[in-house]
């Protein structure tokens, strides 16, 4: 499977361009005045090893959204891109399960929970919102880095309390929806980063760590565009792992119950039409 | 234009060498090319792979799968078919014991997984779901799948989503299958594990029982049988120490109402797995020996087995014939596991009794495994004087109290005073006022029933203490009769000779 995809997603992503420019075009001035937090630059010792960068990789100036897109926000976006509604969206962008909780295409399950995170979209319905705002996905380290704090704390991976908030997580199941957004802020004032849902990032697909976890020092993962070179440091931190999981066992158009996203501004990655957001942005 | 000439030189150049490779042939005549020829049709020809019986024939069969202790029924086959096997990865929260509860992960909603059952030869169209309630992408490795990570790398999936992948079964025997997913030992800790039996061609001999067990550990933040939900505890899984270990997934998963049910003389075979993720099994049923074990699950059948071990990511086939009814206590013989850690399960056997095989309880008596020789200089001196003919009421006290505190002190207490309603005093006691002699019967013959003593009523059992020879039966009734307050007295070792001599009827139910 994964082989393949690559390249596959490759051609999508371009397609997914294609269908975003003419949208980013029309909204590029009604990006909604969500709350974006300015994260000042700094480094972090990733989880993953990078045999290019090894050591603490340095993290440039960006911005966040405080909290995950809501379902209400979502719904705005979907009323104003009929292009993104259930139904609407090629399933090559959005498989089936896309937005399934949803009564209609612009009817979210209940009024009651508008305010929770939207969940069931896509990685290209997430990168094509955050193109409404002017934006775009977190990269995973930029993700990794906001996460890696705890209310007072830049860095609270240490702090056995930090891992277990976020295993107490992983401990409940998942049958129903999750809470509303607005959880306590941590340190840069950005919120529910853990305990609430899985979140998109844009190099998703280049974290890898491989379909079968025990290959890891397999050479057989050079095969996957490069991105075989990153493979876990920090072994003991598998709370961060299993989130890396998570995304390495997705394709740019599935969509689970539990995997929403917010956006980013700013920073090394710039948006900009021509870059293929996967990764691989350099030849 | 230099270029140009360059490769047309070249050309030239291989062209001559294949003229004279040809005209090598040619010269050499039909043998060499006959031999180039038949080395060919041997390179083709398809390699033999044991286990392989060819295609797959007849309509595709949906594989029945059954949750533990079930097995499915023998596939009865006699040729290689397509089983569709539809296997659904579901995170949910069950009981691990009374009042305790933990998000599992499972195949099939029970842990273990459902159990799988195919033949050799047969060819599988494995489809992975993980169900859209999942948090964590899952995939499956079975150790019965030839190829790289069994099936790991091709069944990764998300949760809503379903992988297939096919394979085909080349060995038969009994293999465990597991989730595969980083971190692996976490995901095997939350009971991702499961069997799949590959029958051999002709199938297995036929059996009256099969049952599906397999062993795990769990590791949870809070301790053996602490209430609620209870998180996984990462820190003590890699320090292999593990909450609890048990037989399917939770204590008392096979207790009670649950426990395995058969009869006298049936014949049993038991598919038994360890999931792991850290500990080996000593799996051992009490009061059975295995006739037949696959250890290992390999090919290879022992006998006579006691205790088998399987390994974490093994499993073995055991089999033995029932004769005596009762219950057996299936365990972990390393035996703090079944009794601190839940690693216990029950069969019941039920028929009629086989007393030429086992007889049940002969005897129940006190043994002092505790009189240690200084306690008992006292009863050697008694007997040196008894056998002399000079022992007085004395030595035959000193020699009783050392026999009373090591054999009637445990009910009567050391002061003889007893405990209140239970055991009856044996100090101030107006039963024994009434008739010290009576005292030999019962301490000879037990007693049983109501009895009445200082006003009290008692109604229990005291075991014959036969055990006792006619010298000691004496001399603890002397010491009784000295002492505790009583009316003083001596029993004779002859006296208890001949009430030891009579029917025992005349004693017991005379009050």
């Amino acid at each position: 499977m994964l082989t393949t995809t690559p390249t596959w997603r490759v051609a999508v992503t371009i397609g997914a361009m294609a269908v975003c420019e003419i949208a980013c075009v029309i909204h590029a001035d009604t990006a909604a005045a969500a709350d974006y937090i300015a994260i000042p630059p700094g480094s972090l010792a990733s989880v993953l090893a990078n045999d290019a960068a090894p050591g603490a990789t340095n993290i440039e100036a960006f911005s966040i959204r405080a909290t995950p897109v809501t379902t209400s926000e979502y719904l705005g976006f979907v009323k104003s891109h009929r292009e993104w509604q259930r139904g609407q969206a090629p399933a090559v962008f959005a498989d089936a399960s896309y937005l399934n909780t949803w009564r209609s295409s612009t009817l979210p399950a209940d009024a009651s929970q508008r305010q929770q995170p939207v969940t069931s979209v896509s990685w290209f319905a997430a990168q094509a919102f955050c193109e409404t705002e002017g934006a775009r996905l977190p990269t995973w380290l930029e993700w990794e880095y906001i996460a890696a704090a705890d209310e007072t704390k830049t860095d609270a991976r240490s702090d056995p309390a930090w891992r277990a908030r976020i295993l107490s997580w992983y401990s409940q199941s998942s049958g129903k929806p999750p809470a509303a957004v607005g959880g306590v802020a941590n340190v840069y004032g950005v919120r529910d980063v853990h305990g609430l849902i899985w979140e998109w990032v844009d190099d998703f697909n280049a974290l890898l760590v491989s379909a079968d976890s025990r290959n890891q020092g397999d050479p057989d993962k050079l095969q996957f565009c490069g991105a075989g070179a990153i493979s876990l440091k920090d072994r003991d931190n598998y709370a961060v792992l299993m989130r890396i999981a998570l995304l390495s066992s997705l394709n740019a158009a599935d969509t689970t119950n539990n995997l929403g996203f917010r956006c980013a501004r700013g920073g090394a990655a710039k948006i900009s039409p021509a870059t293929i957001p996967n990764g691989k942005n350099k030849p | 234009m230099k270029t140009t000439f360059s490769k047309s030189l070249k050309f030239v150049i291989s062209g001559i060498v294949m003229i004279l490779a040809m005209a090598y042939i040619m010269t050499s005549g039909g043998a060499v090319a006959a031999t180039v020829v038949a080395k060919a049709a041997q390179d083709a020809k398809p390699i033999k792979i044991s286990g392989d019986f060819g295609s797959p024939r007849g309509k595709p069969i949906k594989a029945i799968l059954t949750s533990p202790p079930n097995v499915p029924p023998p596939t009865r086959r006699n040729y290689p078919a397509k089983v569709i096997v539809e296997l659904e990865v579901i995170e949910k929260d069950m009981a691990i014991s009374e009042g305790v509860s933990y998000t599992f992960w499972t195949f099939g909603g029970t842990v273990p997984g459902s159990f799988i059952r195919v033949r050799q030869g047969d060819t599988v169209e494995f489809h992975l779901k993980n169900h859209p309630t999942s948090k964590m992408p899952h995939n499956i490795d079975l150790h019965g799948v030839t190829g790289p990570g069994g099936g790991a790398a091709s069944s990764f999936t998300a949760p809503g989503h379903e992988s297939q992948f096919t394979f085909k079964a080349l060995n038969e025997g009994i293999y465990v299958y597991h989730c595969a997913t980083a971190p692996v030992g976490m995901h095997v800790a939350n009971g991702m594990y499961g069997l799949i039996l590959v029958e051999p061609p002709g199938g297995l001999p036929k059996v009256d029982h099969e049952f599906y067990v397999m062993q795990g550990d769990f590791y949870t933040t809070g301790k053996y049988r602490e209430k609620g939900l209870q998180p996984f505890d990462m820190e003590k899984a890699i320090d292999e120490r593990p909450t609890y270990v048990l037989f399917n997934g939770a204590e008392g998963s096979l207790t009670g109402d649950k426990a395995l049910q058969v009869k006298t003389n049936e014949t049993v075979r038991m598919f038994v797995g360890n999931g792991g993720p850290n500990l080996v099994s000593s799996f051992h049923v009490i009061g059975e020996i295995f006739d037949n074990v696959r250890s290992e699950g390999g090919s290879l059948v022992q006998h006579n087995v006691q205790t088998t071990l399987i390994p974490a990511g093994g499993a073995a086939v055991v089999e033995f014939h029932t004769e005596v009814p009762g219950s057996y206590v299936l365990v972990d013989h390393s035996i703090f596991r079944a009794f601190n850690k839940g690693a216990l399960a029950i069969m019941k056997v039920n028929g009629p009794e086989n007393k030429a095989i086992y007889s049940g309880k002969e005897l129940d008596s006190v043994y002092l495994g505790d009189r240690s020789a200084p306690n008992l200089a006292a009863v050697t001196t008694a007997a040196a004087a008894a056998a002399s003919g000079t022992l007085t009421v004395q030595e035959q006290s000193n020699a009783g109290k050392a026999l009373f505190n090591g054999t009637c002190s445990v009910c009567h207490q050391a002061n003889g005073e007893g405990l209140s309603g239970v055991f009856p005093p044996l100090a101030k006691s107006d039963y024994i006022a009434a008739d010290p002699k009576r005292a030999i019967a019962t301490v000879l013959h037990g007693l049983t029933g109501k009895v009445t003593v200082n006003g009290k009523e008692y109604n229990s059992v005291m075991p014959p203490m036969n055990q006792l020879n006619d010298d000691e039966v004496a001399n603890i009734l002397t010491y009784v009769l000295g002492n505790f307050g009583n009316t003083g007295g001596r029993i004779t070792a002859d006296e208890v000779k001949n009430i030891r001599a009579k029917p025992t009827t005349a004693a017991a139910p005379a009050h």
